[in-house]
């Protein structure tokens, strides 16, 4: 039954690997639940967060295709929360090599799908509205068989020879792994800045940090902080108030510099 | 047949609504998102066009190459089921037109969605139900499902609506201001959070001895005699209590005071080696290497360290 569960979750993980809709490919969704079949709901929980933290910059970006979340998550989830019950800085360790090979099999798939496409073209000639959707449908399939398949085979394979793959490792290296394991988190946040960063946003980046290092402030009123900074740096700033002038800003009615407004009437 | 005014239902809109989330089902190398578009779009060209031939058209016009922001696709559809509203009731609107607003619309809109909703709104959303979820918090997997798509099938629907209503004059009004304030606002939340999470969510141990000093013996709690009398059995209560007002008076239980790497660094500012950490690694993406082989290096680095002792 639980098996039957898995590959369902894994299936719904590779049909949102392409999607990016309901998120289930993302690892704190697809760690959960995989965790929620194998009964260790828990572990699946705290896997699928630590995982999250290293996925936070994984997305596909034009036609560039991210790190690979769903199989990642899915597989890794599994040797954690399934038989094998693999420790999490393992399955962590696990899920990176598993994101390329995910990435490579969506790459494989997106070129398969290209045929795909060129079927959809002579149903189109044909007027087939039905026949167009089915095409698509197909191919969806697809996506999500790319995650269900991996995943069956390591659950065929059994808990057995995997933990013994993994217990094989010197500790050297499982322990390296842990500590790597508390840094790669940086190589996330790397990808999200290199995508976002401008000159005017860096002093929010610095600000942040600074408060963050030294005050026990969490996350939630940090993000509020965080909005409100958004909205003040909105409404000061001249390149959105100063031209145009008619942009409703449910703040400023007379449409005006406020800071202009504020020299004048000294 | 002519006088009859085709409409598309309210149905029909929340049917490609739905279809919409299937945009990239069937993304290919070759026109990226155009059949899903297509498929999108289907229940507008079942509704407006009944003969075959007027079928064939639309659904080769439609399987034309698109690729934006999944997203910012439910703007452009609702323009587009505006626009084949009206050219099916008789309206002069070539292939051509219908084509360029797509294609002009999926520039621009992909370049928003990419920093709003995979940029801030993700990571931001992730990294607070990661913390729940590390403190073993079940809700936190459920918070996120429950508001990313709340938000998500919310904006598809709006905007949507939006084009739907608007029809061509979307493309004004979108330039008008509003976008660029969104990704400005969007992207300063995110810059900060990013500054806030790196401190707090890396852990980097450095626990190589800088300095290892025999503290003073007057400064030391004495624990022998409280071991003796228990190891003899006649352990007295006020010997706990002396041990303990001692600890209060601020005295060390440890003879070696000893200094880590990380004590140093946390006394200039904790998180700074993070910090370091995370330049080192925007240089390498600017210089274009696979974050994969970062993530890789990073894992050689660790073992490394923790085999030199220098990580723990």
């Amino acid at each position: 039954m639980s098996a039957f569960f898995v590959v369902l979750f894994a299936f719904l993980a590779g049909v949102e690997g392409i999607l990016d809709e309901f998120q289930f490919h993302q690892p704190i969704v697809a760690a959960s639940l995989i965790g929620l079949a194998n009964g260790h709901l828990m572990e699946g929980v705290v896997l699928g967060g630590t995982l999250q933290l290293i996925a936070l910059g994984w997305f596909n970006v034009g036609a560039a295709v991210a790190p690979d979340a769903a199989l990642a998550s899915v597989v890794s989830a599994y040797l954690v929360t399934g038989p094998a019950q693999v420790d999490v800085h393992t399955g962590i360790a696990v899920a990176i090599p598993l994101a390329v090979a995910g990435q490579v099999l969506t790459i494989f798939v997106r070129t398969l799908t290209v045929a795909l496409a060129h079927t959809a073209d002579r149903y189109a000639e044909k007027g087939s509205l039905r026949g167009v959707e089915f095409v698509h449908v197909a191919a969806l399939i697809i996506q999500g068989l790319r995650i269900a398949i991996p995943t069956m085979i390591v659950m065929a394979v059994g808990a057995g020879p995997v933990r013994d793959a993994l217990g094989a490792i010197p500790k050297v290296i499982t322990g390296g792994l842990g500590v790597a394991g508390g840094f790669i988190v940086v190589v996330g946040y790397g990808m999200v800045i290199s995508m976002m960063a401008t000159p005017q946003l860096w002093p929010f980046f610095f600000l942040g940090f600074a408060l963050s290092a030294v005050t026990q402030l969490n996350l939630i009123a940090m993000g509020i902080i965080g909005v409100v900074i958004a909205l003040l740096y909105l409404q000061l700033s001249p390149e959105f108030n100063g031209r145009g002038g008619g942009s409703s800003n449910g703040g400023s009615s007379n449409g005006g510099d406020p800071i202009d407004d504020i020299l004048n009437n000294y | 047949m002519a006088d009859k005014e085709k409409k598309l239902t309210k149905r029909d809109l929340i049917a490609v609504w739905w279809r919409s989330f299937f945009l990239q089902g069937s993304w290919n190398y070759e026109r990226m998102q155009n059949l899903g578009w297509a498929y999108a779009m289907i229940p507008a060209i079942r509704r407006l066009y009944k003969t075959k031939e007027e079928r064939v058209e639309a659904l080769k016009r439609h399987l034309e190459f698109f690729n934006t922001h999944p997203y910012l696709a439910s703007p452009i559809l609702g323009v587009e089921l505006a626009l084949e509203e009206q050219r099916a009731n008789g309206a002069d609107i070539t292939d051509e037109t219908i084509n360029g607003v797509k294609v002009g619309m999926m520039g621009p809109l992909a370049g928003v969605g990419d920093p709003v909703f995979w940029a801030t709104i993700r990571p931001v959303l992730g990294a607070f139900c990661a913390s729940l979820a590390l403190a073993q918090n079940v809700l936190a997997p459920i918070i996120f499902f429950v508001v990313w798509n709340a938000i998500r099938m919310g904006f598809l629907w709006y905007t949507q609506s939006f084009g739907y209503k608007q029809g061509v004059n979307i493309t004004q009004d979108l330039s008008g201001g509003m976008l660029p304030k969104i990704t400005q606002g969007a992207s300063i939340l995110g810059m900060f959070v990013l500054g806030v999470l790196v401190p707090r969510w890396t852990t980097m141990n450095f626990v190589l001895e800088v300095s290892k000093v025999k503290n003073q013996a007057a400064n030391v709690v004495d624990l022998n005699k409280l071991t003796d009398a228990a190891n003899n059995g006649k352990l007295h209560v006020d010997q706990v209590r002396n041990v303990i007002d001692q600890v209060v008076a601020g005295k060390t239980v440890d003879t070696f005071k000893i200094t880590t790497l990380q004590d140093t660094l946390n006394s200039l500012l904790p998180g700074l080696a993070p910090l370091l950490l995370l330049f080192i690694v925007l240089w390498l993406l600017k210089r274009k290497v696979n974050p994969i082989w970062i993530i890789f290096g990073l894992f050689i680095v660790g073992i490394l360290g923790f085999w030199a002792g220098i990580l723990g």
